[in-house]
C-alpha cells in the first residue's frame, strides 16, 4: 500500500489531511477508485483491431457513462412540476454539461418556436418595445461564467435526520455554465427607462406564466438576456429561446422562456415571492426578497454512498460558490471540525461562479468526519448547521447553506451526518 | 462591398467609436443596433396580466362564494382536496398552528400578505392542466371562496374589486425584505385604475 512512504507526506490538519501544495504523483495510491457497484466488463472487440464507428451530428456521452444522469422527481398529478438534480458527485471541473444542468419547472417545459417569440419591454419606459430573437442575436453580447442555484437547494438539510442519498440528490439544484447574451441595460436604454422605475416584473412564457419582481439596479448592473449556454443555444429546459440571467441571484428570479419585462415602481408580490421563496423565521416573520445566494461549499467526492476500497491517498474535492463575489478560501476538516486546513483552489477564481477545491487526504482506515467550509470576498464564512438553525430556525425551507459533513467508517463506507 | 465604400464605412465606425468613447457610460451602452419594434396598445393589454397589490391590473368584477365553491369542486378539488384541505397540492386554508410555533401552518389566510396575489396566481397558472383558462369572473368567484375558507370573506357578500384591494391580510406586515430596502410603512393604496 506504500503506507510507509505516504506517512512522510506533510500533515496539514488532523486525521490525515495533507498540505494542499503537495503534488500527488509517483506511486501514491491517489484516486484509488471509490468502489461503487461495477458492471461486468463487456466483451468488446479490441479497439485497435476493428474500424471505429462513423460520425454523429451531435455527440453523446460514452455508453459506459450512463449513470451520469439527472435524478428527477416530480408530482404525479402534475408531472411538469418538479425537480431534476445535477449529478455533481459524478462531475469534475466547474462547467456543468448542458444536458445535466438541474431543472426546476413549475408546470413543464414549453415548446417555443423562436420565430413566434418576442421579448416585450413595457411599463415605466418611454417607448414600449418588442425584440425578436433574430433582432437580439444582432446585439452586442457578453459572456460570463456563473452558477445558477435554486433557492430551495439543499432544503433536506433542515430535516431532523440526515438524508442518506447521493449528495447531489440533496445539493444538486445548482449548476455552473458559461452564459452568453445581451446586457439588459442596453435594451432598457433603448426603451428609455423612466427614473421612477425601481422594479421589473419578469414573466416566462410557460404554463405557469411564472412572474418574479427584480430590482432595476440589478438589471442595470450585470443582468443578461441569455441566448447561449456553454456555447450552444440555451436548451428548452433552461429557457429556450431566452432566459433572464441574474448572476448570483436565486434561480427562480432568472426567469426562463422570458417574454416580458414590465417596469414598475413596486414589486408584483407574485405567488413565488410571497407564498414561496420566502423564509419563515422562528419569531413568525419571514425573510422576503432574499435574492443573493450566500457563501456555500460542498465536498462532492468522497461523499455519501461512496466507499473507499483501499487505504492510501485520496483527493478530497468539491465546489464552492457565493452570489456575493469570489470565493477566497475553502477549508477542509477530516476530524469533524477540530482542525482545518486550506484546500487548493483551481483558478481562475471568478465571482459568482463555481470554484473547484482540492486537498490530498491520507486515509489509513481511521474513522473520519469530512467537512468543507467556504469564505467569500465579503468575509462571510459558511455557517455550521447548528449555527444556521439557531439563527433562522427550521422552517425557512429556502437558502440553506450550512457546512455539509460526511462520516467515513473503518470500512471506508461514507454516510451523511450532522455536526 | 467596394473598397471605397468599406473605407467610408470604416471611417464612419471610427467616428462613432470616438463619439462613444467621449460619451458617458450610459451613452456607451447605446452602441446598439436599435432593433426594438414599437408595440401597439392592444398587444400590450393582452400581454399584461400582472395584478399588483395596489390594484393595478385588477379588472372590474366581483366574486360570489357559492359560485366559487361550485367551481372549486369542478376545477381544483382533485388536487387541493374537496374543501381546500390539501392533496397532491398544498392546503389552502384551516391554519391552526401560528407562524411562530414549532409546526407553523402556512396557508393563504395565515401567510399570504396580499389578496391580489390570489387573483393574479389563479388567473395565470391554475388549474395546472388548463392554465390561463379561468375567466376574470371565475377567478373572482374562486378568490371569494378561498378567502371565505380562510375566514376573510363572508358568504353572501359580493367580493368586489375594491374589496380585494382593501382587504388587509392577517400577515401583511409579516415580511422583512433582505436584499432590497423596504419602502417606508405603506399607506394602503386603493386608487389605481382598473386594468384590462
Amino acid at each position: 500500500m506504500g503506507d510507509e512512504k505516504d506517512t512522510r507526506l506533510p500533515p496539514a490538519a488532523g486525521n490525515g489531511l495533507i498540505d494542499r501544495r503537495t503534488l500527488l504523483t509517483g506511486g501514491a495510491a491517489l484516486g484509488a477508485a471509490f468502489c461503487l457497484p461495477r458492471a461486468a466488463p463487456a466483451q468488446t472487440p479490441d479497439p485497435m483491431r476493428v474500424a471505429g464507428s462513423g460520425f454523429v451530428t451531435y455527440g453523446s456521452p460514452s455508453v459506459h457513462e450512463q449513470r451520469t444522469i439527472r435524478y428527477a422527481s416530480s408530482n404525479p398529478m402534475a408531472p411538469g412540476n418538479g425537480i431534476s438534480y445535477t449529478p455533481l458527485h459524478r462531475l469534475e471541473g466547474t462547467i456543468v454539461p448542458n444536458g445535466l444542468h438541474f431543472e426546476r419547472h413549475h408546470n413543464g417545459v414549453p415548446d417555443i418556436d423562436p420565430a413566434s417569440h418576442r421579448l416585450t419591454i413595457h411599463g415605466k419606459v418611454k417607448r414600449p418595445l418588442a425584440f425578436s430573437v433574430d433582432a437580439l442575436l444582432r446585439y452586442p453580447m457578453q459572456s460570463r461564467q456563473c452558477f445558477v442555484e435554486c433557492g430551495g437547494n439543499s432544503n433536506a438539510g433542515w430535516n431532523d435526520e440526515p438524508l442518506q442519498t447521493a449528495t447531489s440528490n440533496i445539493h444538486g439544484m445548482v449548476a455552473n455554465s458559461e452564459w452568453t447574451g445581451v446586457p439588459v441595460a442596453i435594451l432598457l436604454d433603448e426603451a428609455g427607462l423612466d427614473p421612477a422605475a425601481t422594479w421589473a416584473v419578469a414573466e416566462g412564457r410557460d404554463a405557469f406564466a411564472l412572474t418574479m419582481s427584480v430590482p432595476v439596479t440589478k438589471l442595470l448592473d450585470d443582468a443578461l438576456i441569455a441566448l447561449y449556454q456553454n456555447g450552444e443555444r440555451i436548451r428548452p429546459e433552461n429557457g429556450y429561446p431566452m432566459r433572464l440571467l441574474l448572476p448570483g441571484y436565486e434561480g427562480v428570479t432568472q426567469v426562463k422562456w422570458l417574454h416580458r419585462l414590465q417596469l414598475t415602481d413596486q414589486p408584483a408580490m407574485a405567488r413565488n415571492e410571497t407564498s414561496r421563496y420566502t423564509e419563515l423565521q422562528p419569531d413568525g416573520t419571514a425573510r422576503q426578497f432574499t435574492l443573493e445566494i450566500e457563501v456555500k461549499s460542498l465536498i462532492t467526492s468522497p461523499s455519501t454512498g461512496m466507499v473507499l476500497d483501499e487505504h492510501g491517498l485520496y483527493e478530497v474535492k468539491g465546489l464552492a460558490w457565493s452570489g456575493r463575489g469570489k470565493i477566497v478560501r475553502v477549508e477542509v476538516s477530516a476530524d469533524g471540525g477540530k482542525s482545518w486546513t486550506d484546500a487548493a483552489l483551481d483558478g481562475p477564481v471568478q465571482a459568482k461562479c463555481f470554484t473547484r477545491f482540492r486537498l490530498p487526504w491520507h486515509w489509513q482506515g481511521q474513522p473520519a468526519v469530512l467537512k468543507s467550509r467556504a469564505t467569500d470576498e465579503t468575509g462571510e464564512v459558511q455557517p455550521e448547521r447548528d449555527v444556521l438553525i439557531a439563527k433562522r430556525g427550521k422552517h425557512g425551507y429556502f437558502h440553506y447553506n450550512a457546512v455539509v459533513s460526511y462520516a467515513v467508517d473503518e470500512d471506508g463506507f461514507i454516510s451523511h451526518v450532522y455536526g | 462591398m467596394s473598397t471605397a465604400r468599406r473605407a467610408s464605412r470604416q471611417a464612419g465606425i471610427a467616428l462613432l467609436l470616438g463619439v462613444a468613447m467621449a460619451a458617458c457610460a450610459a451613452e456607451e451602452r447605446s452602441a446598439s443596433p436599435n432593433l426594438g419594434e414599437p408595440v401597439d396598445p392592444q398587444t400590450l393589454l393582452a400581454l399584461d396580466r400582472t395584478v399588483f397589490p395596489d390594484g393595478a391590473g385588477l379588472p372590474e368584477g366581483s366574486g360570489d362564494v357559492s359560485a366559487g365553491e361550485t367551481l372549486f369542486a369542478q376545477r381544483c378539488a382533485h388536487c387541493h382536496g374537496a374543501a381546500g384541505e390539501g392533496g397532491s397540492a398544498p392546503e389552502l386554508a384551516y391554519a391552526q398552528m401560528p407562524l411562530d410555533s414549532e409546526w407553523p401552518d402556512q396557508t393563504i389566510g395565515s401567510y399570504w400578505p396580499y389578496a391580489t396575489t390570489v387573483f393574479d396566481f389563479l388567473r395565470r397558472a391554475m388549474p395546472m392542466e388548463a392554465p390561463g383558462s379561468l375567466t376574470d369572473e371565475e377567478t373572482y368567484h374562486l378568490t371569494a371562496y378561498l378567502l371565505h375558507l380562510n375566514g376573510l370573506h363572508e358568504r353572501g357578500t359580493p367580493l368586489t374589486r375594491e374589496a380585494v384591494i382593501a382587504l388587509r391580510m392577517p400577515n401583511r406586515d409579516g415580511f422583512r425584505w433582505v436584499d432590497v430596502q423596504k419602502p417606508p410603512p405603506e399607506v394602503d393604496r386603493a386608487t389605481a385604475p382598473a386594468g384590462d
